[in-house]
């Protein structure tokens, strides 16, 4: 059996210790060590986005990044975006607006457009199209998805 | 059984407070929070970890399987092949389908499964596939349906005869059926025309594209029951397609669906679940399966490419004398394409009487077919817009004004022989032509498009039960599945009907043990259905209230009234007596006389048809090719909008779909009949920043049939969008493209030859 990895990471504010085969991906171990399944897995290559997380303030695909690689970082997944019972003005935008249909892809989205607005507080429609062009939707034609963010910056910027 | 609501009691008068607003999904907080479980995201304990092992090869027979050194190795707990499944004859239904799901005699595409392993880790069950060895024979293959009509390609299945020819023949084929639809007569039509368009065209299989990979957990006990969780369409179609292919009476299968993450008509029909079912058999404990997004690329159902014929003729006025179809659909490895669905469609919004369409369905190595968004037919609407398009131009007509000269209305009779009821054709046709959108002079350098489509809407069999909770408020039991949000509208009109907060109602998704059977949820056909089946339980619940309330006040049954979730004394009359809610009712009587409580099994039929029509702008980038939609608009009656916003996200998801269909989306394969662009990466669904917003109209004339007059919406979004760009890009550039996807290289070459 190969050696595995001791990996300690914060996951939402809490601390996490594992052991983690060498080549075993974050997402992996977020859904199925850690039993945070809110982070989905659509493609495994990069490509869709359902993964999304962000590291240390970086917004990644967790399906590209190695468990290994978090040790010591700070993870956060949507399971963290609530601040209890509150919801982030992204989730509640996204629900009043009808940003999401079958859901899948929902927290994928939402958490690129939080690291998005932490950036950029003030995208156009534009630049928030083009930042959220890693995350694959099949059910909404992105339309509502882009309202919802959009109004979501807007009120965050008036808070 | 009925089969609609006796009286639908629709009344286009009524004061609406629920149905026609946007509440928030009650299914919505658990989707942004994270929390919502899909088809992988279910744990039981001692659970293990199913993997696939696919055919290399597009055709081979399979000579023998060795799994022993798989077997051997350490965490393996089962290896199934298909000598676990019970043999079925091929050519039946269930023999087709037991081949789809796990390879017997030959394997017939890239992919087709032909072992799998339950291992204690996904790593381990990954290493034991290496260890399988399979000795194939590898065979000739043909991947094109137009080469797999021809007589030297290479045959399938021996036993296959076309169906539909009018001299048959007993040489084996390809071809599984032939199917000729005609009304009048098209040589008389012809006849009649001042101008006739003839045109050939073809479109590539395209993928559903749902986000969400099949995923499923499956449990297997020593006294041969079976739990099923899984992510699918069709929980009941599901369980008794098992039945059938695992000798299992249905009863002992349970089939508990997950939320959905997308299926499109691409989860209507299994893929790993019977495999997992056998694996954990043979272990004796759960296994899981999620497939990786390459093997539902090269595993799992496209849709139907197609190769046809469209010629057309009409008068110098715009009248159409006489349509004609030559169609060739490719169906993968078995028959169910449902390529019938075109011819039955492809004219229907028009008041044609002279139609002859001749249809092909054709087997290739490829995965067979599964449905999509009104299945077969928006790839040959594709052709027939773009036909009807040239014509107006010819004769120098607007291209609404051609449609609204020919559209068909109530009491037409239509090439499925079905007589149109109330339909909002002319009325979305008037409503496209309004918009702001058609009304706007065509940008610098950009092309216009507009194209209409058509789909029947379904019904089918439903069961849904209703329980009233002591404290008043409802839940509904449905078991169709959730494709994009049909819970709210679902607890919105049984809200309207007991007229109540919708707040106070909720939905369960049940297993298939809990209710009796319910249809696959496609063909836009739950909301209408659902709707139905739950106004019925509603007001089966309400003259239980008012029993219950005239014995509480010891007056007969007519002196009670209820409206607006309370029971009124009918009039003065009647005595003085404070109102009663529901909640009232069920606390006071719950004790004496039980639940209140409502089932109701329905073959739902009266589903009014729907039509749409798509305007769309275009740049082409003559240098390059690409094609950039710049603005869209999605005109559609939906009959009566439930929930508005779903409507419009429902128009709006089917463009975008269509979008990708249009000008990427298609499976590439090698000479060695492999498919090459099996990820996302390569086979290139539309992203956000490659699409505007898009604009929605929604029609409402009522399906008078429905308490709320609703029709379905879910098909039609999708059925123009192609035919709509097309007509855009030939606007455009000054050349209507012919073949899907509209993609670079082949817009380059019409730009080179139209210049040439
Ligand atoms: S699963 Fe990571 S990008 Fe698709
Ligand atoms: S809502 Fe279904 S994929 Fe985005």
């Amino acid at each position: 059996m190969a050696k595995k990895v001791h990996v300690t990471t914060t996951v939402n504010g809490d601390e996490y210790e594992y052991l983690a085969e060498a080549g075993q991906t974050l997402v992996d171990v977020l859904r199925n060590e850690l039993e945070l399944t809110g982070t989905k897995e659509g493609c495994s290559t990069g490509d869709c986005g359902a993964c999304s997380v962000i590291v240390d303030g970086e917004l990644v695909c967790s399906c590209l990044v190695l468990a290994a690689e978090t040790d010591g970082k700070s993870v956060e997944t949507i399971e963290g975006m609530a601040n209890g019972d509150e919801l982030h003005p992204l989730q509640r935008n996204f629900l009043e607006l009808n940003g999401l249909q079958c859901g899948i892809c929902t927290p994928g989205f939402l958490v690129a457009a939080k690291a998005l607005l932490e950036r950029n507080p003030d995208p156009t429609e534009t630049e928030a199209r083009f930042w959220l062009a890693g995350n694959l939707c099949r059910c909404t034609g992105y339309d509502k998805i882009v309202r919802s963010v959009m109004a979501a910056a807007e009120e965050m910027r008036g808070a | 059984m009925a089969t609609i609501l006796e009286d639908s009691k629709f009344d286009p008068q009524r004061d609406l407070k629920t149905v026609g607003s946007n509440p928030v999904k009650h299914d919505g907080l658990d989707k942004v929070t994270g929390r919502a479980k899909f088809g992988a995201d279910f744990f039981l304990p001692g659970m293990l970890f199913g993997r696939t092992l696919r055919s290399p090869h597009a055709h081979a027979i399979i000579k023998s399987i060795d799994i022993s050194e798989a077997e051997a190795l350490p965490g393996v707990k089962a290896v199934v092949t298909r000598d676990d499944f019970p043999d079925i004859d091929p050519g039946s239904v269930a023999g087709d389908m037991t081949r789809t799901a796990m390879a017997r005699e030959k394997a017939l595409f890239d992919g087709h499964p032909v072992a799998a392993v339950a291992a204690t880790s996904e790593a381990i069950a990954k290493r034991a596939l290496k260890l399988i060895k399979v000795d194939y024979e590898v065979l000739p293959h043909v991947i094109d349906p137009v080469d797999a009509m021809k007589p030297d390609a290479p045959i399938l299945h021996d036993h296959i005869r076309t169906k539909g020819l009018d001299e048959p023949s007993d040489a084996p084929t390809n071809v599984t059926e032939r199917m000729v639809s005609k009304m009048g007569d098209v040589e008389r039509g012809f006849a009649e025309a001042d101008v006739i368009v003839e045109r050939e065209f073809d479109s590539k299989p395209m993928h559903q594209g749902y986000i969400e990979p099949q995923g499923c957990v499956a449990e297997y006990s020593e006294d041969g029951q079976v739990e099923l969780w899984c992510s699918t369409q069709a929980p009941f179609v599901y369980r008794d397609r098992l039945s059938a292919i695992l000798k299992v009476d249905a009863a002992k299968i349970n089939v508990q669906q997950s939320e959905l993450g997308g299926g499109f008509g691409g989860k209507t029909g299994f893929y790993p679940e019977p495999i997992a079912i056998l694996l954990s058999k043979k272990a004796s404990r759960p296994v899981k399966m999620v497939l990786h997004r390459t093997e539902v690329f090269r595993g799992t159902g496209p849709v139907s490419g197609t190769n046809y014929k469209i010629k057309m003729g009409c008068t110098k006025d715009g009248r159409i004398t006489a349509a004609q179809g030559e169609l060739i659909f490719q169906t993968g490895i078995f028959t169910g394409s449902m390529y019938f669905n075109a011819p039955n469609a492809m004219f229907t919004r028009y008041d044609l009487e002279n139609v002859y369409i001749e249809s092909f369905e054709v087997i290739s190595n490829r995965p067979k077919v599964n449905s999509f968004r009104a299945p077969c037919v928006p790839q040959i609407v594709f052709g027939v817009e773009g036909v009807i398009d040239e014509l107006a131009r010819k004769i120098e007509m607007d291209p609404i004004d051609m449609r609204l000269k020919n559209a068909a209305t109530e009491g037409y009779t239509t090439i499925y022989g079905e007589t149109l009821g109330p339909i909002g054709f002319v009325e979305t046709l008037e409503a496209a032509k309004a918009t702001d959108h058609y009304q706007s002079p065509v940008k610098d350098g950009e092309g216009r498009g507009i194209a209409t489509g058509f789909w029947f809407n379904r019904g089918g069999e439903t069961s849904t039960s209703m329980n009233i909770a002591p404290d008043g408020s409802v839940t509904i039991i449905t078991g169709t599945a959730d494709v994009a949000g049909s819970r709210i509208s679902i607890a919105m009109m049984a809200a309207e009907e007991l007229g109540i907060d919708v707040d106070k109602v909720r939905i369960t998704m049940a297993d298939t043990n809990s209710l009796g059977f319910n249809r696959v949820t496609a063909g836009s056909r739950t909301t209408y259905s659902v709707g139905m089946t739950v106004v019925d339980n509603a007001r089966d619940c309400i003259s239980q209230f008012v029993k219950r309330a005239a014995e509480i006040w010891d007056v007969p049954e007519d002196a009670v009234i209820y409206e607006n979730g309370e029971c009124r004394p009918a009039s003065a009359n009647v005595g003085e007596f404070e109102p009663l809610s529901i909640a009232d009712i069920a606390k006071q009587t719950t004790m004496s006389h039980g639940a209140v409580t409502a089932s109701t099994s329905m073959n739902v039929t009266g589903a009014g048809p729907g039509f749409g029509l798509h305007i769309v702008d275009v740049k082409v980038d003559e240098e390059t090719g690409r094609t950039d939609v710049t603005r869209y608009t999605v005109i559609e009656d939906a009959g009566k909008a439930i929930h508005p916003l779903q409507v419009e996200g429902q128009y709006q998801g089917g463009a975008v779909q269509g979008i990708g269909w249009a000008l990427n989306e298609e499976y590439v394969y090698g000479e060695d009949g492999r498919l090459q662009n099996a990820g996302f990466l390569d086979y290139r669904m539309p992203v956000t920043s490659d699409v505007p917003m898009i604009d929605t109209v929604i029609v409402e004339v009522p399906n008078p049939r429905h308490p709320f007059g609703l029709r379905g919406v879910g098909e039609v979004p999708v059925v123009p969008t192609m035919a709509a760009i097309g007509n855009a890009i030939g606007d455009a550039i000054g050349v209507r493209p012919q073949s899907l996807p509209m993609s670079p290289p082949k817009l380059l070459d019409l730009i080179e030859n139209r210049d040439g």
